[in-house]
Protein backbone atom coordinates (compact mmCIF):
# COMPACT_ATOMS: atom_id res chain seq x y z
CA UNK A 1 0.00 0.00 0.00
CA UNK A 2 1.31 3.62 -1.10
CA UNK A 3 2.82 5.38 2.23
CA UNK A 4 1.81 8.84 2.95
CA UNK A 5 3.40 12.01 4.37
CA UNK A 6 2.54 13.17 7.62
CA UNK A 7 3.37 15.89 9.46
CA UNK A 8 3.73 16.56 13.35
CA UNK A 9 4.11 18.36 15.95
CA UNK A 10 5.62 16.48 18.60
CA UNK A 11 6.84 17.96 21.62
CA UNK A 12 7.56 21.45 20.21
CA UNK A 13 9.75 19.59 17.08
CA UNK A 14 7.90 19.78 13.36
CA UNK A 15 8.62 15.67 12.13
CA UNK A 16 7.78 14.46 9.14
CA UNK A 17 6.97 10.87 8.68
CA UNK A 18 6.17 8.50 5.56
CA UNK A 19 4.14 5.98 7.04
CA UNK A 20 1.44 3.57 5.34
CA UNK A 21 -2.56 5.31 6.23
CA UNK A 22 -2.77 2.39 8.67
CA UNK A 23 0.29 3.17 10.95
CA UNK A 24 -1.41 3.89 14.36
CA UNK A 25 -0.30 6.94 16.05
CA UNK A 26 1.57 5.30 19.42
CA UNK A 27 3.24 3.29 16.74
CA UNK A 28 4.49 6.21 14.68
CA UNK A 29 5.76 7.60 17.94
CA UNK A 30 7.04 4.27 19.59
CA UNK A 31 8.74 2.82 16.62
CA UNK A 32 9.36 5.45 14.04
CA UNK A 33 10.13 8.41 16.36
CA UNK A 34 11.65 6.72 19.27
CA UNK A 35 9.45 8.23 21.74
CA UNK A 36 8.60 5.53 23.93
CA UNK A 37 6.98 7.50 27.10
CA UNK A 38 3.95 6.53 25.86
CA UNK A 39 3.31 2.66 26.46
CA UNK A 40 0.84 -0.17 24.64
CA UNK A 41 -0.87 -1.83 27.30
CA UNK A 42 -4.32 -3.24 25.73
CA UNK A 43 -4.37 -2.12 22.62
CA UNK A 44 -8.45 -1.43 22.55
CA UNK A 45 -8.68 2.02 23.80
CA UNK A 46 -9.76 0.82 26.84
CA UNK A 47 -6.44 1.39 29.83
CA UNK A 48 -4.83 4.85 28.46
CA UNK A 49 -1.36 3.90 28.81
CA UNK A 50 -1.03 5.32 25.36
CA UNK A 51 -2.40 8.49 26.56
CA UNK A 52 -0.86 11.78 24.77
CA UNK A 53 -2.43 15.24 24.41
CA UNK A 54 -3.14 15.68 20.42
CA UNK A 55 -4.39 19.78 19.97
CA UNK A 56 -5.43 20.17 23.89
CA UNK A 57 -7.41 16.87 23.92
CA UNK A 58 -5.98 14.17 25.48
CA UNK A 59 -6.43 10.75 23.09
CA UNK A 60 -5.74 7.18 23.02
CA UNK A 61 -3.38 7.04 20.21
CA UNK A 62 -3.27 3.14 19.90
CA UNK A 63 -6.87 4.09 18.09
CA UNK A 64 -6.51 6.95 16.40
CA UNK A 65 -4.58 6.37 12.64
CA UNK A 66 -0.96 8.68 12.36
CA UNK A 67 -3.24 9.64 9.30
CA UNK A 68 -5.84 11.46 11.14
CA UNK A 69 -3.62 13.43 13.54
CA UNK A 70 -1.29 14.96 10.03
CA UNK A 71 -0.80 17.93 10.86
CA UNK A 72 -1.25 17.89 14.98
CA UNK A 73 0.55 19.21 17.98
CA UNK A 74 1.24 16.08 19.79
CA UNK A 75 2.29 16.28 23.57
CA UNK A 76 3.78 12.86 25.03
CA UNK A 77 5.37 12.55 28.80
CA UNK A 78 8.25 13.30 27.49
CA UNK A 79 7.53 16.88 26.02
CA UNK A 80 6.45 17.43 30.09
CA UNK A 81 9.11 16.83 31.88
CA UNK A 82 12.83 15.43 31.92
CA UNK A 83 15.11 13.34 34.33
CA UNK A 84 16.63 16.38 35.11
CA UNK A 85 13.87 18.80 35.30
CA UNK A 86 10.44 16.80 35.98
CA UNK A 87 7.00 18.36 35.83
CA UNK A 88 5.25 19.27 38.91
CA UNK A 89 3.02 16.45 38.05
CA UNK A 90 6.21 13.82 38.30
CA UNK A 91 8.08 15.24 41.26
CA UNK A 92 4.28 14.52 42.92
CA UNK A 93 3.91 11.43 41.71
CA UNK A 94 7.34 11.14 43.05
CA UNK A 95 7.13 12.40 46.26
CA UNK A 96 2.90 10.54 46.89
CA UNK A 97 4.07 7.56 45.48
CA UNK A 98 1.32 7.62 42.76
CA UNK A 99 3.31 5.01 40.96
CA UNK A 100 4.43 1.17 41.78
CA UNK A 101 5.11 -0.51 38.52
CA UNK A 102 5.28 2.66 36.19
CA UNK A 103 3.59 1.19 33.23
CA UNK A 104 0.32 3.41 33.33
CA UNK A 105 2.34 6.56 34.63
CA UNK A 106 2.91 8.66 31.73
CA UNK A 107 -0.36 8.01 29.90
CA UNK A 108 -1.65 8.82 33.99
CA UNK A 109 0.36 11.95 33.72
CA UNK A 110 -0.21 13.05 30.54
CA UNK A 111 -4.08 12.66 31.09
CA UNK A 112 -3.33 14.46 34.71
CA UNK A 113 -1.49 17.30 33.05
CA UNK A 114 -4.94 18.28 30.36
CA UNK A 115 -6.93 17.52 33.16
CA UNK A 116 -5.27 20.47 35.42
CA UNK A 117 -5.23 22.76 32.02
CA UNK A 118 -9.16 22.35 32.17
CA UNK A 119 -9.64 22.63 35.75
CA UNK A 120 -7.01 24.18 37.83
CA UNK A 121 -8.79 23.55 41.09
CA UNK A 122 -10.28 19.80 40.56
CA UNK A 123 -12.57 18.36 43.86
CA UNK A 124 -11.09 14.45 44.29
CA UNK A 125 -14.15 13.59 42.24
CA UNK A 126 -13.37 15.81 39.90
CA UNK A 127 -9.60 14.38 39.50
CA UNK A 128 -11.20 10.71 40.03
CA UNK A 129 -13.69 11.15 37.01
CA UNK A 130 -11.26 12.79 34.90
CA UNK A 131 -8.91 10.04 35.34
CA UNK A 132 -11.57 7.60 34.49
CA UNK A 133 -10.06 6.53 31.11
CA UNK A 134 -6.52 5.33 32.93
CA UNK A 135 -6.25 2.38 34.77
CA UNK A 136 -3.77 1.78 37.03
CA UNK A 137 -3.83 -2.32 38.16
CA UNK A 138 -0.52 -1.40 41.36
CA UNK A 139 -1.75 1.53 43.15
CA UNK A 140 -5.61 1.23 43.79
CA UNK A 141 -5.65 4.91 42.75
CA UNK A 142 -5.42 6.48 46.07
CA UNK A 143 -1.87 7.74 45.52
CA UNK A 144 -2.82 9.30 42.03
CA UNK A 145 -5.67 10.95 43.33
CA UNK A 146 -3.66 13.02 46.08
CA UNK A 147 -0.41 13.68 43.73
CA UNK A 148 -2.84 15.35 40.99
CA UNK A 149 -4.58 17.33 43.96
CA UNK A 150 -0.96 18.27 45.12
CA UNK A 151 0.04 18.57 41.79
CA UNK A 152 -2.99 21.28 41.20
CA UNK A 153 -2.13 23.13 44.24
CA UNK A 154 1.62 23.67 43.59
CA UNK A 155 0.91 24.58 40.30
CA UNK A 156 -1.86 27.04 41.54
CA UNK A 157 0.67 28.13 44.16
CA UNK A 158 3.34 29.37 41.43
CA UNK A 159 1.19 31.12 39.09
CA UNK A 160 0.09 33.08 42.27
CA UNK A 161 3.85 34.07 43.22
CA UNK A 162 4.53 34.73 39.53
CA UNK B 1 -2.79 -5.48 16.66
CA UNK B 2 -2.89 -3.76 13.20
CA UNK B 3 -5.30 -3.15 10.71
CA UNK B 4 -5.60 -4.40 7.16
CA UNK B 5 -4.02 -1.84 4.35
CA UNK B 6 -6.42 0.93 3.13
CA UNK B 7 -5.84 4.05 0.99
CA UNK B 8 -6.50 7.60 3.09
CA UNK B 9 -9.07 10.01 1.74
CA UNK B 10 -9.76 13.28 3.49
CA UNK B 11 -12.39 15.47 2.14
CA UNK B 12 -12.93 18.71 2.70
CA UNK B 13 -16.98 19.05 1.63
CA UNK B 14 -19.53 16.75 1.84
CA UNK B 15 -20.07 16.68 -1.62
CA UNK B 16 -16.50 15.62 -2.05
CA UNK B 17 -16.63 12.66 0.75
CA UNK B 18 -20.53 11.54 -0.92
CA UNK B 19 -18.43 11.32 -4.61
CA UNK B 20 -15.92 8.74 -2.63
CA UNK B 21 -18.51 6.69 -1.00
CA UNK B 22 -20.14 6.80 -4.85
CA UNK B 23 -16.60 5.73 -6.75
CA UNK B 24 -15.67 3.41 -4.07
CA UNK B 25 -18.89 1.42 -3.09
CA UNK B 26 -18.57 -1.10 -0.62
CA UNK B 27 -14.80 -0.78 -0.15
CA UNK B 28 -15.31 2.66 1.53
CA UNK B 29 -16.34 3.49 4.76
CA UNK B 30 -16.72 7.04 6.39
CA UNK B 31 -14.50 7.32 9.91
CA UNK B 32 -15.76 10.16 12.51
CA UNK B 33 -13.75 9.54 15.81
CA UNK B 34 -12.83 6.02 14.85
CA UNK B 35 -13.52 4.60 18.39
CA UNK B 36 -16.03 2.05 16.95
CA UNK B 37 -14.47 1.48 13.70
CA UNK B 38 -11.06 1.27 14.14
CA UNK B 39 -11.04 -1.79 17.11
CA UNK B 40 -12.86 -3.64 14.65
CA UNK B 41 -10.59 -2.63 11.52
CA UNK B 42 -7.80 -3.86 13.99
CA UNK B 43 -9.64 -6.81 14.82
CA UNK B 44 -9.90 -7.60 11.30
CA UNK B 45 -13.89 -8.10 11.72
CA UNK B 46 -13.93 -5.46 8.59
CA UNK B 47 -12.32 -5.37 5.19
CA UNK B 48 -12.30 -1.14 4.31
CA UNK B 49 -9.74 -0.36 1.39
CA UNK B 50 -10.95 3.08 1.60
CA UNK B 51 -11.06 4.94 4.56
CA UNK B 52 -13.07 8.68 3.70
CA UNK B 53 -12.16 10.68 7.13
CA UNK B 54 -15.07 13.08 8.01
CA UNK B 55 -12.53 15.79 9.81
CA UNK B 56 -11.70 18.00 7.61
CA UNK B 57 -15.55 18.79 6.32
CA UNK B 58 -16.05 22.09 8.73
CA UNK B 59 -19.93 22.26 7.85
CA UNK B 60 -20.44 19.27 9.93
CA UNK B 61 -19.02 20.54 12.89
CA UNK B 62 -20.96 22.33 15.70
CA UNK B 63 -23.87 23.58 17.50
CA UNK B 64 -26.74 26.09 17.10
CA UNK B 65 -29.76 26.96 19.05
CA UNK B 66 -32.08 28.56 16.80
CA UNK B 67 -36.12 29.54 17.76
CA UNK B 68 -36.43 26.43 20.09
CA UNK B 69 -34.56 23.78 16.95
CA UNK B 70 -31.01 22.76 17.76
CA UNK B 71 -29.16 21.67 15.53
CA UNK B 72 -25.98 19.82 15.77
CA UNK B 73 -23.06 18.49 12.84
CA UNK B 74 -22.70 14.82 12.69
CA UNK B 75 -18.94 16.04 13.74
CA UNK B 76 -19.34 17.51 16.91
CA UNK B 77 -17.62 15.28 19.62
CA UNK B 78 -18.82 14.55 22.80
CA UNK B 79 -16.69 16.78 24.64
CA UNK B 80 -18.28 19.74 23.06
CA UNK B 81 -21.78 18.50 23.56
CA UNK B 82 -20.74 18.47 27.50
CA UNK B 83 -19.05 21.64 27.21
CA UNK B 84 -21.28 23.69 25.36
CA UNK B 85 -23.47 26.12 27.69
CA UNK B 86 -26.09 26.98 24.57
CA UNK B 87 -26.55 23.31 24.46
CA UNK B 88 -27.14 22.84 28.09
CA UNK B 89 -29.61 25.63 28.26
CA UNK B 90 -31.30 24.40 25.33
CA UNK B 91 -31.60 20.15 25.97
CA UNK B 92 -29.74 19.35 29.42
CA UNK B 93 -30.66 15.88 29.55
CA UNK B 94 -28.03 15.84 26.01
CA UNK B 95 -25.02 16.99 28.50
CA UNK B 96 -26.04 14.06 31.26
CA UNK B 97 -26.68 11.53 28.97
CA UNK B 98 -22.89 12.49 27.10
CA UNK B 99 -21.34 12.29 30.55
CA UNK B 100 -21.64 9.07 31.10
CA UNK B 101 -20.28 7.92 27.18
CA UNK B 102 -17.35 5.96 27.65
CA UNK B 103 -14.29 8.05 29.20
CA UNK B 104 -12.43 11.79 29.08
CA UNK B 105 -10.29 10.74 26.02
CA UNK B 106 -13.15 8.63 24.17
CA UNK B 107 -15.26 11.67 24.61
CA UNK B 108 -12.73 14.38 22.91
CA UNK B 109 -13.05 12.36 19.58
CA UNK B 110 -15.90 10.53 19.64
CA UNK B 111 -18.44 12.33 17.69
CA UNK B 112 -22.41 12.03 17.97
CA UNK B 113 -22.35 11.12 14.45
CA UNK B 114 -20.76 8.01 14.59
CA UNK B 115 -22.18 7.34 17.91
CA UNK B 116 -26.21 7.47 15.98
CA UNK B 117 -25.24 6.10 13.07
CA UNK B 118 -23.22 3.00 13.82
CA UNK B 119 -26.63 1.56 14.36
CA UNK B 120 -24.68 -0.28 17.53
CA UNK B 121 -27.94 -1.02 19.84
CA UNK B 122 -25.23 -0.38 22.92
CA UNK B 123 -24.66 3.18 22.12
CA UNK B 124 -26.60 5.85 24.24
CA UNK B 125 -27.04 8.57 21.37
CA UNK B 126 -29.77 6.62 19.43
CA UNK B 127 -31.77 5.81 22.64
CA UNK B 128 -31.25 9.60 23.84
CA UNK B 129 -32.65 10.89 20.05
CA UNK B 130 -35.60 8.75 20.76
CA UNK B 131 -36.45 10.64 23.84
CA UNK B 132 -36.11 13.67 22.06
CA UNK B 133 -37.90 12.66 18.98
CA UNK B 134 -34.77 14.22 16.53
CA UNK B 135 -34.83 14.41 12.81
CA UNK B 136 -31.71 13.00 11.14
CA UNK B 137 -30.26 14.93 7.74
CA UNK B 138 -28.40 12.62 5.25
CA UNK B 139 -26.89 13.38 2.41
CA UNK B 140 -26.38 11.08 -0.67
CA UNK B 141 -25.81 11.03 -4.63
CA UNK B 142 -29.35 11.88 -5.19
CA UNK B 143 -29.15 14.95 -2.82
CA UNK B 144 -30.20 15.29 1.20
CA UNK B 145 -33.26 13.80 2.67
CA UNK B 146 -34.35 13.74 6.68
CA UNK B 147 -35.38 10.35 8.49
CA UNK B 148 -36.89 10.60 11.76
CA UNK B 149 -34.66 9.05 14.60
CA UNK B 150 -37.66 6.88 15.71
CA UNK B 151 -37.64 5.32 12.02
CA UNK B 152 -34.12 4.99 11.64
CA UNK B 153 -32.99 1.60 13.66
CA UNK B 154 -34.19 -1.29 12.08
CA UNK B 155 -31.67 -3.81 13.88
CA UNK B 156 -28.48 -4.27 15.06
CA UNK B 157 -26.09 -2.27 12.79
CA UNK B 158 -28.65 -2.38 10.28
CA UNK B 159 -30.48 1.57 9.89
CA UNK B 160 -32.60 3.28 7.11
CA UNK B 161 -29.04 5.15 6.03
CA UNK B 162 -28.04 4.02 2.74
CA UNK B 163 -24.39 2.58 1.79
CA UNK B 164 -23.33 5.87 -0.23
CA UNK B 165 -25.32 7.88 2.30
CA UNK B 166 -23.39 10.20 5.47
CA UNK B 167 -25.52 11.58 8.07
CA UNK B 168 -24.18 15.27 8.03
CA UNK B 169 -26.29 16.37 11.66
CA UNK B 170 -28.98 16.15 13.45
CA UNK B 171 -31.92 18.39 14.82
CA UNK B 172 -34.34 18.34 17.37
CA UNK B 173 -36.65 20.97 19.94
CA UNK B 174 -35.09 22.49 22.84
CA UNK B 175 -36.88 20.62 25.96
CA UNK B 176 -38.39 22.66 28.58
CA UNK B 177 -39.60 20.65 31.72
CA UNK B 178 -38.06 17.46 33.92
CA UNK B 179 -35.03 15.59 32.03
CA UNK B 180 -33.11 12.29 33.02
CA UNK B 181 -30.75 10.00 31.03
CA UNK B 182 -30.07 7.23 33.48
CA UNK B 183 -27.58 4.39 33.28
CA UNK B 184 -26.31 1.33 34.80
CA UNK B 185 -23.10 0.07 33.95
CA UNK B 186 -20.23 -2.35 35.20
CA UNK B 187 -17.87 0.34 34.72
CA UNK B 188 -16.64 3.43 33.41
CA UNK B 189 -16.08 3.08 29.83
CA UNK B 190 -19.03 0.02 29.81
CA UNK B 191 -22.22 0.20 27.91
CA UNK B 192 -25.02 -0.12 29.67
CA UNK B 193 -26.46 -2.78 31.05
CA UNK B 194 -29.65 -0.57 31.05
CA UNK B 195 -29.98 2.95 30.17
CA UNK B 196 -33.10 4.89 30.24
CA UNK B 197 -34.06 8.60 29.02
CA UNK B 198 -37.01 10.58 30.19
CA UNK B 199 -38.85 13.98 29.62
CA UNK B 200 -41.30 14.89 31.47
CA UNK B 201 -43.67 18.16 31.41
CA UNK B 202 -46.43 19.22 34.05
CA UNK B 203 -49.01 21.98 34.34
CA UNK B 204 -51.24 21.77 37.39
CA UNK B 205 -50.21 18.77 38.50
CA UNK B 206 -50.80 16.94 35.82
CA UNK B 207 -48.07 15.43 33.33
CA UNK B 208 -49.05 17.71 30.12
CA UNK B 209 -46.11 15.27 27.98
CA UNK B 210 -43.45 12.75 28.57
CA UNK B 211 -41.16 10.64 26.18
CA UNK B 212 -39.21 7.41 27.45
CA UNK B 213 -36.58 5.58 25.78
CA UNK B 214 -34.46 2.68 26.21
CA UNK B 215 -30.96 2.34 25.30
CA UNK B 216 -29.34 -1.70 24.90
CA UNK B 217 -32.31 -3.33 25.80
CA UNK B 218 -32.84 -4.69 22.69
CA UNK B 219 -31.54 -4.75 19.25
CA UNK B 220 -32.39 -1.40 18.74
CA UNK B 221 -32.87 1.79 20.71
CA UNK B 222 -36.64 1.42 22.23
CA UNK B 223 -39.10 4.39 22.30
CA UNK B 224 -41.62 3.01 24.74
CA UNK B 225 -45.22 4.33 23.22
CA UNK B 226 -47.33 2.33 25.96
CA UNK B 227 -44.84 3.90 28.83
CA UNK B 228 -46.15 7.72 27.45
CA UNK B 229 -49.42 6.65 26.97
CA UNK B 230 -49.85 5.67 31.00
CA UNK B 231 -47.73 8.99 32.11
CA UNK B 232 -49.26 11.61 29.86
CA UNK B 233 -52.65 12.86 31.87
CA UNK B 234 -51.47 11.33 35.26
CA UNK B 235 -50.94 13.20 38.28
CA UNK B 236 -47.06 10.82 38.30
CA UNK B 237 -47.98 9.19 41.60
CA UNK B 238 -46.23 6.19 42.59
CA UNK B 239 -49.20 3.95 40.75
CA UNK B 240 -48.69 5.98 37.50
CA UNK B 241 -45.03 5.49 37.78
CA UNK B 242 -44.80 1.90 38.42
CA UNK B 243 -47.42 1.58 35.42
CA UNK B 244 -44.95 3.22 33.03
CA UNK B 245 -41.68 1.52 34.35
CA UNK B 246 -43.88 -1.68 33.82
CA UNK B 247 -44.87 -0.93 29.88
CA UNK B 248 -41.23 0.29 29.26
CA UNK B 249 -39.90 -3.43 30.47
CA UNK B 250 -42.38 -4.55 28.51
CA UNK B 251 -41.12 -3.12 25.49
CA UNK B 252 -37.67 -4.53 26.15
CA UNK B 253 -35.99 -7.57 24.22
CA UNK B 254 -32.56 -7.56 25.95
CA UNK B 255 -30.56 -11.21 25.14
CA UNK B 256 -28.36 -12.52 27.15
CA UNK B 257 -24.68 -12.03 27.06
CA UNK B 258 -21.46 -10.89 29.30
CA UNK B 259 -23.68 -8.12 31.08
CA UNK B 260 -26.17 -10.96 32.44
CA UNK B 261 -29.33 -13.27 31.40
CA UNK B 262 -32.50 -11.98 30.25
CA UNK B 263 -34.11 -11.84 34.12
CA UNK B 264 -31.72 -9.80 35.08
CA UNK B 265 -31.76 -7.27 32.68
CA UNK B 266 -35.11 -6.66 32.74
CA UNK B 267 -35.14 -6.12 36.45
CA UNK B 268 -32.63 -3.40 36.07
CA UNK B 269 -34.17 -1.57 33.10
CA UNK B 270 -36.95 -1.52 35.33
CA UNK B 271 -34.68 -0.17 37.71
CA UNK B 272 -33.63 2.41 35.87
CA UNK B 273 -36.60 3.41 33.92
CA UNK B 274 -37.92 4.11 37.79
CA UNK B 275 -35.08 6.34 38.17
CA UNK B 276 -34.96 8.31 35.37
CA UNK B 277 -39.23 8.76 35.85
CA UNK B 278 -38.58 10.21 39.05
CA UNK B 279 -35.42 12.36 37.84
CA UNK B 280 -37.18 13.90 35.91
CA UNK B 281 -40.23 14.51 38.15
CA UNK B 282 -38.54 16.00 40.51
CA UNK B 283 -36.99 18.22 37.84
CA UNK B 284 -39.87 19.23 36.07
Amino acid sequence: MEKMHIKLNVNGKDVDLLTEPRTLLIHALREELGITGPHIGCSSSHCGACTVDMNGMSVKSCTVFAAQANGAEITTIEGLGSPDGLHVLQEMFKEHHGLQCGYCTPGMITRAHRLLQENPNPTEEEVRFGIAGNLCRCTGYQNIVKAILAAAAKMNEMKESA
Amino acid sequence: MIPGAFTYHRPDSVDAAVGLLSEWGDDARVIAGGHSLIPVMKQRITDISHLVDLAGVESMKGISVDGGTVTIGAMTTQHELISSDALAAAAPIVREASLQIADPQVRYIGTIGGNVANGDPANDMPGLMQTLDATYHLAGPNGTRTVAAREFYEAAYFTAREDDEILTGITFAATSGGYAYEKQKRKIGDYATAAAGVLLTVEGGSCTSASVALTNLSDTPVYCEDAVGVLVGSSLDDAAVAAAVKAAVDASDPVADTRGPVDFKKYVAGVIVKKAIESARSRA
